[in-house]
């Protein structure tokens, strides 16, 4: 039977207060007697607070309090400290201070007097693992898994590869391998060994992780920008060590996040222990050059990758080496993320993966769309196209012959997948963007200008298992459904919340999303990041629907007669199969769900919920029939999200300056649950996507070690006019087997896929020049347009 | 760097009505007083902490500083006047395009309501080592932090450095200067009226200033002669992101053609020097040459004759070659 819901465009609930204003988020909330708190952050990139005179700050009127790191719990290293007296980066908080209002707060902290000893640091990762190179922790230059933190140091020998261009490959913290890649590589028709740098890239969240908190009684309140919802409680209790019951949790909405927000961070409690400390609310904005330093960024790479293709493009050999900007604390797995894609987006028939991951003092690094996997198809996919021109292979051909089937594998680990169609996103993405005529175009001149076209892939994993899904009728005769997804801007908490509708036929209409609160009873889910919730939320909504569908035949059956098994759903009513009139609606069967009590209304649940989810089922029993329970259907696989973008733009030689004349973006994610939803994350997966190809710079000044980028006018993410202005959006709506509604995830690799292509293209509208750098900015383009060399050396980093 | 941002200090602000209330104000507090026009520039001082006036005198509100008007020889736009308006204007559109052109590629819809030509115009440069408060020669210290083997100097000059090898970044002074504006300036001694392309001056000139306005002056009106009117005229400006950027380099120029033939023509381009470049030299030797490919190409590589790069900014002396000679070949 066709779906009544899902694969339909519907109105998300939020959209109305987003458009209108009315959408509050963590600083529009205001609290009696509530305090202004802010920061005084480090100046320099590495530094030890030898001592903090605060008098004469305490002593104005209506300045409150201070809290310094001694007063804070402390974080074991490598982990982001909540205030630190060795500040690791440019704009590290190192006190917070609290007054009546922001405007007193910060005059406060200009009278503070902070004597901090600089220490040596570094914003370049090579530099670190030189022999008597600089460490950004004084002891540890790496961070390793398993391990935690270490110094490691290169030979000099090991550097001569440096004067040739190439990375250096000393010794790795991360390895594996598969297959036998020496016997790849001589087997292979051409052989492409290539150095290359992906920039970092800072989050750019429109609001900025402001928070705001209060105690009453033993809990604490606290009014935050996540894009999670019930999984950031754990983390603030730890942070604040508390049991997970005492914190009160309120994540309406989110100005973006991008992975940036996606668990409890450690200046979200600053505020509620200054409201410890104060016995008084407190607000504390974060600004938007405060933003640019706290507000995590994607790590870059300096990275060489040998590939080896058999005469039809085959990929018969990969050894990968990267050389991770870790941050200076605990990062991110962005680099075997990024070798792990390789695996699955190519499938090399033999692998290697070697990496550092190299401590810098830089922004904290954190998961950013697409981690690792965005950063290597920047360095792939251009290298692809310059593979296929040297063995006259169509650029499309050379994708689709590596393309993964369901059967192949994943990773280090050689994993099992769920379903993979990135073939199939290519097929329609060359039939509907019309790749053969557009590539035909390639390289026609008009004045000075110059047609180029990509094609782009990119991957990520895309969905989880094992939360819990909860709805509950009410005698009202409406759907309540429970998510404690979180909602970070894209609808999928809404659109996922429609698969209980869809499962229980209810009128959309009789439909309620409850979410935004802890308090009001939400269930135990994974956080909304990872690209996870399309799968995992349908599936706990599925499982939750089910259990309310399996209860509403049990009560009619009680009621009606005969077995649970003799019923159906439909009309929001039960009734019997062979005589429909034997019915009993919704709204009456969870009135005697209410009179039954037990495990209809919420009394009585299941033992394998979490926690969480029990307490909210108690806060709700006897207000309905409740539907709970935990996602036990089997999952046997990654689950991959898949995508493929296509390009065509016009380049001017003569300015470096190009215009996208089209994209499309191609999306392997299952069955299409949202259409508008989907489309809107192709189209601005592809706007992220073309900043970091060629727009975004997140750079430090090697010498001072300064933030070059503050301000949104210097970062540069990217504009409207920068983007192409119809940009077209396709899936292949092919069912996932392991999703009851054949969904799979896919915010992440629409940035990558765009992203990559829009690389490709640049590359192709010079010919055949490929910079094995991303971003590439427009005095590059004028360099290799104008057969001059780059103002930088191929491993540089921070080359503004 | 500040160990705070993002926050404005207090400061005494004073709205005065009129012309005179506000000269009376800058020569009553002189150099504490600040003067701002739409904000764009001093709100980003002010936040970051780095310039902390005690007196901030704001333009807004006198009426007698916005307007545009024909005259007897020309227009007359006064220096309060938004971009947007200066864009919008039916006469600037019709006689003096490229002013037009030029206001309509200044950063954004919101900053080109908002900000005015006068303001545009008398803008400080964007540096980053100097708007992050670094103590550099510009900030009265003794170094610039922008040129050394290190620095990230990719915005900066390639011409006109002197200790400072900051830029100047506004999209319309140089089409002010194609158009042989005339800017009019309220002194403690009256009115002086200053050629646009002497109103900008260079760190040899004054290290700490961007224009010949002192302590106590005020930029009041714009007033561009009919000389260029109708004229053919190019501007174009390239930058990294096509919203809210800054020129990595921009060019404006004012041809006139007979016969072929390039009767007279003024150039001039910003964000390779610390103030926009009259390109004279060029325009002396396209005078009386057709206006053809091989005159662009040799307008082209004459404007880039001397241009000395930093680590990073090399690739200016293409771009720039690349726009002077678009200038100079184009078919208006």
């Amino acid at each position: 039977m066709a779906n009544a819901l899902i694969g339909k465009d519907f109105t998300p609930p939020d959209v109305r207060g987003k458009v209108t204003g009315r959408a509050k988020y963590a600083e529009d909330f205001r609290a009696e007697g509530m305090l202004f708190c802010r920061l005084l952050t480090s100046p320099m990139p590495h530094g030890r607070v030898r001592n903090i005179d605060a008098s004469a700050a305490l002593a104005m009127e209506g300045v409150i309090a201070i809290l310094t790191a001694d007063e804070v719990p402390e974080i074991p290293a490598p982990g982001n400290p909540i205030l630190t007296n060795e500040p690791l980066y440019v704009g590290e908080p190192i006190l917070a201070v609290a007054a009546v209002d922001e405007t007193l707060a910060e005059e406060a902290i200009a009278k503070i007097k902070v004597d901090l000893e600089p220490l040596p640091f570094t914003v370049d990762p090579l530099e670190s693992l030189r022999p008597g190179g600089p460490n950004a922790r004084g002891s540890a230059n790496t961070v390793v898994s398993g391990e935690g933190l270490k110094e490691i140091k290169w030979t000099t020998e090991d550097f001569d590869a440096v004067a040739d261009g190439e990375l250096p490959m000393g010794e790795p913290t991360a390895t594996w391998s598969y297959g036998d890649i020496e016997e790849g590589f001589s087997g292979a028709a051409v052989v492409l060994d290539e150095t290359f740098v992906t920039a970092g890239t800072s989050h750019h969240s429109m609001e900025p992780r402001t928070a705001m908190a209060y105690w009453q009684n033993e809990k604490c309140h606290i009014y935050g920008s996540t894009q999670s919802q019930s999984f950031v409680v754990p983390g603030l209790a730890r942070y604040l060590g508390l049991e997970p019951d005492n914190v009160v949790y309120v994540g309406e909405n989110c100005g973006g996040g991008f992975g940036s927000k996606g668990a409890a961070y450690p200046t979200m409690v600053i505020p509620a222990l200054m409201a410890k400390k104060t016995g008084r609310p407190v607000m504390m904005r974060i600004s938007r050059a405060e933003e640019y330093a706290i507000g995590s960024a994607r790590p870059g790479f300096q990275g060489r990758v040998k590939l080896g293709f058999r005469e039809d493009g085959r990929l018969l050999a990969c050894d990968l080496y990267v050389v991770q900007e870790n941050g200076p604390n605990g990062g991110f797995g962005d680099m075997s993320a990024a070798a792990s894609a390789i695996s699955i987006v190519y499938t090399p028939v033999a692998m290697r993966f070697r990496g550092a991951s190299v401590l810098t003092n830089t922004p904290p690094r954190g998961a950013q769309r697409g981690p690792g996997q965005n950063q290597i198809a920047n360095a792939i996919e251009p290298l692809f196209d310059k593979a296929a021109r040297k063995l006259s292979v169509d650029r499309f051909a050379i994708r689709r012959v590596n393309a993964p089937d369901h059967d192949s594998r994943y990773g280090a680990n050689r994993g099992a997948i769920t379903s993979a169609y990135l073939g199939e996103a290519l097929d329609k993405g060359a039939e509907k963007f019309d790749w053969q005529k557009k590539q035909a175009q390639s390289g026609q001149r008009r004045g000075s200008k110059v047609i180029g076209v990509g094609i782009g892939q990119a991957f990520h994993s895309a969905g989880s298992n094992g939360f819990d899904g909860l709805v509950r009728l009410t005698p009202e005769g409406k759907l309540h459904i429970h998510t404690g997804v979180g909602n970070l801007g894209t609808y999928s908490y809404a659109g996922t919340s429609r698969v209980a509708a869809e499962v229980l036929k209810c009128d959309w209409k009789n439909c309620v999303i409850e979410r935004g609160d802890s308090s009001i009873g939400l269930p135990w889910n994974l956080g909304q990041f990872g690209s996870n919730t399309s799968f995992t939320m349908s599936r706990t909504n599925y499982a939750a629907a089910m259990d309310a569908v399996g209860k509403l035949k049990e009560i009619a059956a009680r009621d009606l007669g005969g077995a649970p098994d003799n019923y159906e759903i439909g009309n929001e009513a039960v009734f019997r199969r062979s005589n429909p009139s034997r019915r009993m609606t919704y709204a009456a069967a969870a009135k005697r769900a209410i009179q039954l009590g037990g495990k209809f209304c919420g009394h009585e649940m299941a033992d394998d919920l979490n926690p969480m989810t029990k307490a909210a089922v108690r806060g709700l029993a006897g207000t309905g029939l409740v539907g709970v329970a935990k996602d036990n259907l089997p999952r046997t696989g990654m689950v991959p999200a898949l995508a493929a973008g296509f390009i065509q733009i016009e380049l001017d030689l003569e300015t470096g300056k190009f215009e996208i004349l089209d994209y499309l973006g191609v999306a392997d994610c299952g069955t299409v649950i949202h259409p508008q939803g989907l489309a809107a994350q192709i189209r601005s997966g592809a706007v992220m996507g073309f900043g970091m190809a060629s727009l975004e710079r997140q750079v430090y000044d090697p010498h001072y070690g300064l933030p070059r980028s503050v301000g949104l006018y210097q970062a540069k993410p990217p504009s409207y006019l920068d983007v192409a202005v119809g940009m077209g959006a396709e899936a292949v709506d092919q069912p996932d087997p392991q999703n009851p509604m054949g969904t799979k995830g896919i915010g992440e690799p629409l940035m990558g896929c765009a992203s990559a292509a829009l690389l490709c293209a640049i590359s192709d509208a010079l010919g055949g020049h490929y910079f094995n750098r991303s971003p590439v900015l427009p005095d590059m383009i004028i360099n290799a347009a104008s057969q001059r060399p780059q103002s930088h050396t191929p491993l540089q980093v921070n080359t503004d | 760097m500040a160990v705070i941002r993002d926050m404005m200090p207090v400061f005494e602000l004073f709205q005065p009505a009129s012309v005179e209330d506000a000269t009376a104000l800058l020569r009553e507090h002189g150099e504490q007083a600040w003067v701002m026009a739409g904000g764009l520039d001093s709100f980003d001082w002010f936040k970051d902490r780095v310039k902390r006036p005690a007196v901030v005198v704001d333009l807004g509100g006198i009426e007698a500083l916005k307007g545009i008007e024909s005259t007897a020889d020309g227009l007359e736009i006064r220096a309060m006047t938004p971009l947007t308006d200066v864009v919008r204007h039916p006469e600037v559109r019709e006689h003096y395009g490229l002013l037009s052109k030029a206001a309509e590629l200044v950063a954004s819809p919101q900053i080109r309501n908002q900000g005015t030509l006068g303001g545009n115009n008398s803008q400080d440069t964007r540096c980053w080592y100097y708007r992050d408060g670094w103590t550099c020669y510009r900030a009265g210290g003794n170094i610039c932090y922008a040129d050394t083997p290190t620095s990230m100097n990719r915005e900066h000059a390639i011409f006109g450095a002197d200790r400072c090898v900051a830029v100047n970044p506004s999209d319309t002074a140089p089409a002010l200067i194609a158009l042989d504006a005339k800017m009019v300036v309220q002194t403690a001694d009256g009115e002086r009226v200053v050629n646009a392309e002497d109103y900008f001056i260079g760190p040899g000139i004054d290290i700490m200033r961007m224009t010949v306005l002192q302590p106590g002056d005020l930029l009041t009106s714009i007033r561009i002669p009919s000389t260029w009117a109708g004229a053919k005229f190019y501007f174009e400006k390239v930058r990294d992101r096509q919203v809210w950027d800054f020129p990595l380099v921009n060019v404006a120029s004012a041809i006139r053609v007979s016969g072929g033939t390039i009767e007279d023509a003024r150039v001039a381009v910003n964000g390779v020097a610390p103030y926009p470049m009259r390109l004279t030299a060029v325009e002396d030797a396209i005078r009386g040459a057709s206006q053809d490919e091989a005159t662009a190409e040799r307008a082209g590589e004459m404007a880039v004759r001397g241009a000395r790069p930093l680590r990073q900014n090399a690739y200016k002396i293409p771009l720039m070659r690349n726009l002077v000679k678009r200038s100079i070949r184009v078919e208006a």
